[in-house]
């Protein structure tokens, strides 16, 4: 994991309205690095990705994805902002699943995860069935190739959500608090998923969780946020073992097993 | 003397039954321009190009805070004689012209509805997945917005086929013009007429029930999806 970031976050800040949630940060993400992000609620992990997600405009600092500026280009030698050219064209490097699925509801499971590779990449069907079979049996859901969305459980529309943003091919695939909205008993299933990506994957992968032993069995490095500040980072163990400030020692006790 | 002459309704009978289409064609054609339209509005209202979505929304309201009569009368007798845009059109292109902008803006209000009650996380996904802008709207925002507001569409056509004989004040052949023409050279109106409301009923009456079927049925396709929901909650709990 040597050489340039895939990612970086330089001194970006977001408010909403009033509401300052990120307060500006530095972050780099490494080409196959798997990063957690942690923190309380309301910390802004969530508006972390979101913004690298294109879903989110940052109010300051800039954000790089393999080397190219993300929300400003270059115009006869002036930065100004994006346009929606721009933001496809380097879009196309970042992949999400989200907390709620998001699965397109009139689709089956099969064009799920071949419409975006025929409308957007130019894939012919032929391939973009391919493709999808191989990702499906990735995560385990190759027989639901003719079935609607509404006829899985949680668990497995959020497999076949991953299923949709790998077809992609993604050099940076964004989780965010995929498991918040599953049954309990369905956890573990789409973490397997993910952690099984993690050991083949040679894909950066940024998480936010609140699972902390999934975070600590996959993440390269973990990064606490708390008011809108990133706290503290470093490698899993280090974070986890001995927490430096006090915000983050409380906050992982509350996490402690009993 | 009777009042209703039935071997003189039989008479004219088929000259009324044939205007009918005549009425029907004119109900297609308006409802097509006014689903084409409305759509375009409704896109348009939502423009970024904060100008362009403030001139529809003025547009849109124009049109309906304005009685159909009015514009239709504008449209065949008074805009020809405006400058440069102005042009002469039969009565027949006015009256479906008319009927389908006026109908636009109803449907419009239809579109959006269907098109807000499409969930935020649709428009995130296919942002995520790299969708342009116009296919996200094709394959998938329109495809979950419009079923859903199908039977409301049904409706308005309905709504719409009853306003047509309005298109007489203009002095288009549908089936009142057709009956007045008739009843006027006998100077008995009560045949015609009735042939006229019997027809309207006979064809508006059926289809409404249709509508409800399709409402009713458009109803349980999406309680299926609540009740999955529902079902789910209560297993958390359990």
């Amino acid at each position: 994991m040597t050489g340039k970031p895939i990612v970086q976050f330089k001194n970006v800040k977001k408010s909403f309205g009033d509401l300052e949630v990120l307060k500006g940060f530095d972050l780099d993400i490494m080409p196959g690095e798997k990063v957690s992000i942690i923190g309380p609620s309301g910390s802004g992990k969530t508006t972390i990705i979101r913004m690298l997600m294109t879903l989110e405009k940052p109010t300051g600092g800039e954000i790089i994805v393999d080397g190219e500026n993300l929300w400003h280009m270059e115009v006869n030698g002036k930065l100004v902002e994006a346009n929606e050219k721009h933001l496809r064209k380097i879009r196309g490097n970042i992949g999400m699943v989200f907390q709620h699925f998001n699965l397109f509801p009139h689709m089956t499971i099969m064009r799920n995860c071949t419409e975006a590779p025929v409308q957007v990449l130019g894939l012919s069907k032929k391939e973009a069935e391919q493709r999808a079979v191989q990702m499906l049996k990735k995560v385990g859901l190759a027989d639901k190739v003719n079935n609607y969305p509404f006829q899985l459980s949680g668990g497995q529309k959020q497999r076949v959500a991953i299923a949709r943003a790998l077809v992609m091919q993604p050099k940076v695939m964004l989780f965010d608090e995929v498991t918040s909205a599953l049954d309990p008993e369905l956890v573990g299933e789409v973490l397997q998923v993910i952690k099984d990506l993690a050991e083949q994957g040679d894909m950066s992968m940024i998480l936010i969780t609140h699972e902390m032993d999934f975070a600590m069995e996959i993440s390269d490095r973990v990064a606490f946020f708390a008011d809108g500040l990133l706290m503290e980072e470093g490698p899993p163990q280090e974070l986890f073992n001995n927490p430096k400030s006090d915000r983050l020692k409380s906050f992982l006790q509350r996490f402690s097993r009993v | 003397m009777e009042i209703f002459n039935w071997s003189y309704a039989a008479e004219v009978f088929p000259t009324i039954f044939r205007a009918m289409f005549v009425t029907l064609g004119i109900t297609l054609a308006s409802f097509a321009v006014a689903l084409v339209l409305g759509l375009i509005l409704t896109l348009l209202r939502r423009s970024p190009v904060k100008i362009i979505a403030y001139l529809t929304y003025g547009f849109i309201e124009f049109v309906r805070g304005t009685p159909v009569l009015v514009q239709l009368f504008f449209v065949y007798f008074a805009w020809p004689l405006v400058p440069v845009i102005g042009f002469e059109m039969s009565a027949m292109t006015a009256g479906i012209s008319t009927l389908g902008i006026h109908y636009s803006t109803y449907l419009s209000e239809i579109y959006r509805s269907g098109i807000e009650s499409v969930d935020q996380g649709q428009w995130e996904a296919s942002r995520a997945l790299n969708f342009s802008k116009a296919k996200t709207w094709t394959k998938i925002i329109l495809p979950q917005a419009v079923p859903p507001v199908i039977p409301m569409l049904g409706n308005y056509l309905i709504v719409l086929f009853k306003e047509t004989p309005l298109l007489m004040a203009i002095s288009v052949n549908e089936m009142l013009m057709t009956a007045r023409n008739l009843g006027s050279q006998v100077f008995s109106f009560v045949e015609v007429y009735t042939i006229v409301g019997l027809l309207f009923l006979l064809l508006s009456y059926p289809s409404s029930l249709f509508v409800g079927y399709m409402e009713r049925r458009m109803n349980t396709r999406y309680m299926r999806k609540a009740k999955v929901q529902k079902m789910k909650k209560e297993d958390v709990i359990s």
